[in-house]
């Protein structure tokens, strides 16, 4: 059992808080991926549960035992670094064993575990060579064969596959996925690639400038993002804004639309749609077509509606010229509503 | 200019001073060892060798490198790690144990005698204690065994630091990723010295190991201040060939056999010492 308990942790650098009041609760076996954008503090979050890093207050508990005061390998964690950290002067073979020779397994069992875990990362040919001799990715790999080897309790992963081309991180992904359910590991996996976190997630920890703003399913957090700020950074492109104004009758006046939205009587709210919930219809927003990209599976146009930036998701086999003016009509339940004072999602 | 030649040019006056400076004296040193006057001889080798002086000044050098070069590399090793661990005050105490450094053999090897003689520090302070009821000879002929200590403590306090510049310089370059890796990965903080900052050291050590032995062959003020004649060694015979026995001949020859053993050991410590390649940091 190694559930995963974050309690109050924050985190100072001197006079700069990387981290505020952290409250995270990782299942046992869960698969969470922590993801936001550089510096806002993932792998400080990671290194602190590793023990690589002392919280400046909070608790960290894992299978119901606190585990913050302890060194770190008395945690039952191991580790994929952003920067590998592949010791330069052990082998493959060795690197990948480091942590069953320091547990003094026997030597067929070490063999047995490095020679497993290289398989499942296609470094198997590369056992006897030294990491000087290895590319970027190889070398990302045989950091991953190292933290697997261990069969630890919980792995946590910093972005470990983010220098794998595009085929090989999709299939390393699954696979990774696949080994870690079966093993019944639990994972904290930190990537700033939204695609790996959407298809590998249980849950997804959206971070910002040092907080946890939104930690749900993959689906809840792109459907329902409970902040401003995780509906701007989630899914690509990500969603359209636009200002609306309370008018007669409890709608709401959108770039001059009348709509449907929250009760309540706020002085204002944010409208909020994806550019795949828009579609070509007779009334709606006057869009003024910027620049149309053709994405093969669809077309992606760039337009302005009342002087905002506004992206369309389109089928591919439309017709649109930059200039031209399309009337965009967003699917009503799919259309979110935030406050902008809060930033916080309204119901 | 041309990107093949360049180099070759770059180290060209380098290698003019070299020549000029070590490979021409050199030449000169061998065409003495190697004639008496009458062409090519070994004349001078021989007779070296023959001499009664000769094993024992021998067994004395190099049993003196073998007592002080582990103890130095040993004290190095933790000085170095120590000074490495330090957030504040590094500086200081980095300067503070470099001092020796600026302390010629000589003057070391006086100090260890002002220390050691019949009315030094040890005896007064020994009397004072009433260990002893009078001063004691320690530097005698009597107490060869506390002849080679002293010579010994003298040359470990003076030629320590030397080691320990090269190999803080050594540390400081092993990045600090590797041990947070390590003690993940259940390396303790003695398995984490073994297994990651002594084969990372390697290059460091090989330039502090050969330095200091070749050193530890030349030794020669220290023990000529604190041993005098009770303790030959091959550098002192050497000097006495040249300016007691005025026999230039057999002063090379001996400088060439002390040049010899210390390509040796560097060649062993270069190879034992190696990293092999793709190893590097
Ligand atoms: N040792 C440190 N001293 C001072 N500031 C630090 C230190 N480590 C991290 N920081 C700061 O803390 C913030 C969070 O850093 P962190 O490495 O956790 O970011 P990250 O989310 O992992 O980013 P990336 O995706 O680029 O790896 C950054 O602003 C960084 O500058
Ligand atoms: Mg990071």
């Amino acid at each position: 059992m190694a559930r995963i308990e974050i309690k109050n942790v924050a985190k100072t650098f001197g006079a700069y808080q990387a981290l505020h009041d952290i409250n995270l609760t990782i299942e046992d076996q869960e698969f969470m991926v922590l993801l936001g954008a550089s510096g806002c503090g993932k792998s400080t979050l990671l290194r602190i549960i590793a023990g690589l890093e002392t919280a400046t207050t909070g608790e960290v508990w894992i299978g119901g035992r606190r585990i913050d005061n302890l060194s770190p390998k008395d945690r039952g964690i191991s580790m994929v670094f952003q920067n590998y950290a592949v010791f330069p002067h052990l082998s493959v073979f060795e690197n990948i064993g480091f942590g069953l020779r320091m547990q003094k397994l026997p030597n067929d069992e070490v063999t047995r575990r490095v020679e497993r875990t290289a398989g499942l990362m296609h470094i198997e040919q590369l056992l006897k060579r030294y990491s000087g001799e290895l590319s970027g990715g190889q070398r990302q790999r045989v950091a991953v064969a190292r933290a697997l080897a261990m069969e630890p309790d919980v792995i946590l992963m910093d972005e470990p596959l983010s220098n794998l081309d595009a085929l090989l991180r999709m299939e390393m992904r699954a696979e990774l996925k696949g080994v870690l359910a079966e093993s019944k590991t639990t994972a904290i996996y930190v990537t700033h690639d939204q695609v790996e976190a959407m298809s590998m997630a249980d849950r997804i920890s959206v971070m910002h400038q040092g907080e946890i703003v939104q930690a749900a399913s993959p689906i809840e957090v792109y459907r329902n993002p409970s902040a401003e700020f995780v509906a701007g950074f989630i899914g690509n492109p990500p969603m359209n804004f636009l200002p609306a104004k309370p008018a007669d009758s409890g709608k709401w006046a959108v770039a001059g639309q009348m709509m449907d939205g929250p009760g309540g009587g706020s002085a204002s709210l944010k409208f909020a749609i994806r550019p795949e919930d828009l579609r070509l219809a007779d009334t709606g927003f006057k869009a003024v077509a910027k620049v149309v990209e053709p994405l093969g599976a669809h077309l992606l146009v760039t337009c302005e509606v009342d002087g905002q930036l506004f992206r369309a998701v389109l089928d591919s086999d439309l017709k649109v010229k930059p200039g031209e003016v399309l009337t965009l009509t967003p699917q009503p339940d799919r259309v979110r509503w935030f406050d902008p004072q809060t930033t916080l999602a309204v119901a | 200019m041309n990107a093949r030649i360049l180099p070759y040019v770059l180290i060209l006056p380098v290698t003019l001073f070299l020549c000029l400076f070590f490979l021409y004296p050199f030449v000169l040193v061998s065409k003495q060892a190697f004639s008496t006057g009458a062409g090519f001889t070994l004349d001078n080798f021989r007779e070296v060798v023959s001499y009664w002086k000769f094993p024992i000044s021998m067994q004395n050098t190099l049993l003196l490198a073998a007592a002080v070069v582990p103890v130095q590399l040993a004290l190095a090793l933790l000085m170095a790690t120590m000074v490495n661990k330090m957030q504040k005050g590094r500086d200081i105490v980095l300067y503070i144990w470099t001092i020796p450094l600026g302390i010629s053999d000589l003057a070391a090897g006086i100090i260890w005698l002002a220390i050691f003689e019949q009315s030094g520090f040890l005896n007064s302070m020994m009397s004072g204690l009433g260990i002893v009821d009078q001063p004691v000879n320690f530097l005698s002929y009597q107490h060869p065994g506390v002849v080679f200590l002293a010579i010994a403590l003298a040359e470990i306090w003076r030629a320590t630091a030397i080691m320990l510049v090269i190999l803080v310089a050594g540390i400081g370059l092993i990045p600090k990723e590797y041990y947070e890796a390590a003690e993940v990965f259940g390396a303790s903080p003695w398995k984490r010295f073994t297994r990651i900052t002594l084969p990372m050291l390697r290059p460091s050590l090989q330039t502090a190991l050969v330095l200091r032995v070749i050193l530890a062959f030349e030794i020669f003020a220290v023990v000529a201040a604190l041993g005098g004649t009770l303790f030959p060694v091959l550098m002192g015979e050497t000097y006495a060939y040249q300016f007691d026995l005025l026999n230039s001949g057999a002063a090379a020859a001996m400088a060439l056999i002390i040049l010899g053993i210390s390509i040796a050991f560097t060649l062993v410590i270069l190879r034992v010492l190696r990293v092999p390649k793709g190893a590097t940091i």
